[in-house]
């Protein structure tokens, strides 16, 4: 792979002592300066990018429906919207819950992410059991792990009744770790 | 007259740019003459990865990377603009072939012993390439931004989660937030179309770099050894006595087999198209089976088939001791044998490999684990009573979720036994006490069923008897 080199060999001239103090300070002086540019478009690049995971989300109550509309003993999908979705984000604002109507003001909101890896489970209403799609995860209708893979009890949201409505706060995806 | 003007102009642009004569000799360098059909695989996966790029740009003229528009670009794309559904097709065929074609030159480059010295960084910088064709090809599927899509997101994200201390913030990182939402798009279409693309150019110049400054390595022959000692001064000598010029004593049979690669890529994506999009990517859609592209699907199934007490540390571990291992092979064995008569280890490492990704592919699509959610209540003829408590039981067997993990007749799921002919092993009292009790993975049903609906349930499953011919 060599070749003739045409530039000007940089050994070119033999250099004196001071020649070369000099040139070490200026290689060293580029090296610097050359730091300074990188941090200067680095720092707000890397910023833009991590900043939004060390802001805590500000989570909110979310009306899923009124009172009377569960019945008791029963648990049923409802659906909400995240806190403060991006104006984009279209139909992936949305986020669903199981609410579950123990008794008459005992509401218990499951996360409907599997403990396992977050697939979305499944309600089975005869079978009083929650069923995952994705490793055979199954859960009894308190949430705690029936059989399969899931290494924890489904988790559970805020839930509050308030002026006849039930509300859900909501949560981050929960993460098993 | 226009020859000697082309013939100008093209010293011209010779000695200005002193490109052609580089060029020139890159393609010439000399090659081992018997480096013939086993060598083309490397080639082919530029060239899917060519295909890639083209076909991505040409993609991403109609794509919006936006959570709410993603989809319905999707769908202009696969549905009405002209050649978009061929293109998306050529696309995903290209990142299989990518995929099968960077696990073929590995798979040669293992057996031949080519990691050996002095190409210990070639094979790093190879296993470096074969992990970021993996995250292209993850975050394409995401790209797709249908419900498939959101929840590959979350499963990617819990994993991250395993990962200790930092798991959670991880996991956030990987989500683009705390939930999915406009931002988990927009990161993934910047890593998948800048970051990952950015580091494949960079590596694959560095691969090739070290390709032509340490030569394509000559088939191996059994006896002769490796040894960074001599081995420079024997490969140049091979090389000069008989080395032919790789273009195009050599780049024939990589021409030829990249148009086949490329023949077959584009047959495929006329014949059977694009992955169907699945549903909108709202995850509030509960009704969702999600299932990776077909490149991960054995990997879905060592997730289902960790078992429970390993999970924690090998969802984490795993995937990096593997990587560590591939980087590493070369460092530990950078001498000696490289004919695979004297390497039977070799042989036998990469059958095993083969042999235990096909078995967790065919797995993965069958997903026996899995409760099977199409399953249909069962026929009065299978039941084989329309009252009474066998009757009584079989309705329960389907309500209870029975039917959705066991296997009546032809229906049902496979995560537990097949309980055809249930009645034949085991007896009523044993029946009571799995059902009351459970298993590891069967629910405990002592709370879910009166002791009526037992009753029935046990009577149904004493009808369960296999009708000899």
């Amino acid at each position: 792979m060599k070749e003739p080199n045409p530039e000007p060999a940089s050994t070119g001239c033999p250099a004196s002592p001071a020649e070369l103090s000099r040139r070490k300070f200026l290689a060293r002086l580029s090296l610097a300066v050359g730091s300074i540019g990188a941090v200067i478009v680095t720092v707000p690049v890397v910023g833009f990018l991590l900043a939004p995971f060390f802001v805590r989300r500000q989570e909110v109550w979310r009306s899923v429906g009124k009172i009377e509309s569960f019945k008791i003993g029963t648990t049923s999908a409802v659906n909400y919207e995240d806190p403060s979705p991006l104006p984009w984000a279209g139909v992936t604002a949305h986020t669903a819950a199981w609410l579950r109507r123990v008794s008459a003001d005992n509401f218990i909101a499951f996360s409907i992410n599997c403990t396992h890896l977050g697939c979305p489970v499944r309600w089975l209403p005869k079978a009083n059991l929650f069923m995952c799609p994705c490793h055979g995860g199954v859960y009894y209708e308190d949430g705690t792990v029936a059989a399969g893979p899931p290494p924890l009890p489904l988790p559970r949201y805020p839930v509050r009744v308030k002026d006849g409505e039930v509300q859900i706060q909501t949560s981050p995806i929960p993460i098993t770790n | 007259m226009l020859k000697r003007i082309l013939h100008r102009v093209w010293d011209w642009v010779d000695d200005r740019t002193g490109l052609p004569a580089m060029i020139g000799r890159m393609a010439t360098h000399l090659v081992p003459p018997d480096a013939k059909w086993w060598y083309v695989f490397g080639s082919a996966t530029l060239c899917a990865f060519m295909v890639q790029v083209v076909t991505g740009i040409a993609l991403a003229f109609s794509y919006i990377p936006s959570a709410s528009e993603a989809y319905s670009t999707l769908q202009f794309i696969s549905n009405d603009a002209p050649f978009g559904n061929f293109l998306r097709g050529l696309h995903y065929y290209g990142a299989s072939a990518m995929v099968l074609m960077v696990g073929l030159h590995m798979a040669r480059v293992f057996l031949a012993g080519s990691y050996k010295f002095p190409r210990e960084l070639n094979w790093a910088t190879g296993v470096l390439l074969l992990a970021f064709t993996l995250a292209m090809g993850f975050t394409g599927q995401l790209l797709r931004g249908d419900q498939n899509a959101v929840w590959t997101v979350v499963v990617a994200a819990e994993q991250a989660g395993r990962v200790p201390f930092i798991g959670q913030w991880l996991a956030h990182v990987v989500l683009g937030g705390d939930t999915v939402g406009g931002a988990t798009f927009t990161r993934f279409f910047a890593i998948h179309v800048f970051i990952m693309p950015g580091f494949i150019f960079a590596f694959v110049a560095l691969h090739l770099w070290l390709v032509l400054r340490h030569g394509i390595s000559e088939p191996p022959k059994p006896g002769k050894l490796v040894d960074p000692k001599t081995y420079r001064q024997e490969y140049k000598e091979l090389i000069e006595k008989k080395g032919k010029p790789f273009w195009p004593d050599a780049a024939w049979r990589d021409v030829v087999f990249s148009v086949a690669m490329i023949v077959v890529i584009a047959v495929l994506a006329m014949v059977s198209g694009a992955p169907q999009l699945g549903k909108p990517p709202d995850p509030s859609i509960i009704d969702a089976t999600p299932r990776p592209d077909w490149y991960f699907m054995w990997y879905f199934a060592v997730l289902a088939l960790l078992p429970p007490g390993t999970e924690q540390y090998l969802i984490v571990y795993g995937p990096l001791l593997v990587g560590i291992i591939l980087i590493a092979l070369p460092f530990f064995s950078n001498r000696g044998e490289r004919s695979l008569q004297q390497r039977p280890w070799a042989i036998a490492i990469l059958m095993m490999t083969v042999l235990m990704i096909a078995t967790l592919w065919v797995e993965g699509v069958k997903s026996p684990w899995s409760p099977n959610f199409k399953a249909q209540p069962l026929s009065a003829s299978v039941v084989g009573a329309t009252n009474g408590p066998v009757f009584l039981g079989a309705q329960l067997f389907d309500d209870k979720g029975c039917l959705n993990c066991h296997m009546i007749g032809y229906d049902g799921g496979r995560r537990g036994p097949d309980l055809t002919d249930v009645a034949g092993r085991l007896s009523k009292n044993q029946m009571i006490l799995r059902i009351a009790n459970g298993a590891v993975n069967m629910p405990a049903y002592a709370a879910n069923l009166t002791p009526a609906q037992m009753d029935a349930l046990v009577a149904f499953l004493q009808t369960r008897k296999m009708q000899l011919p």
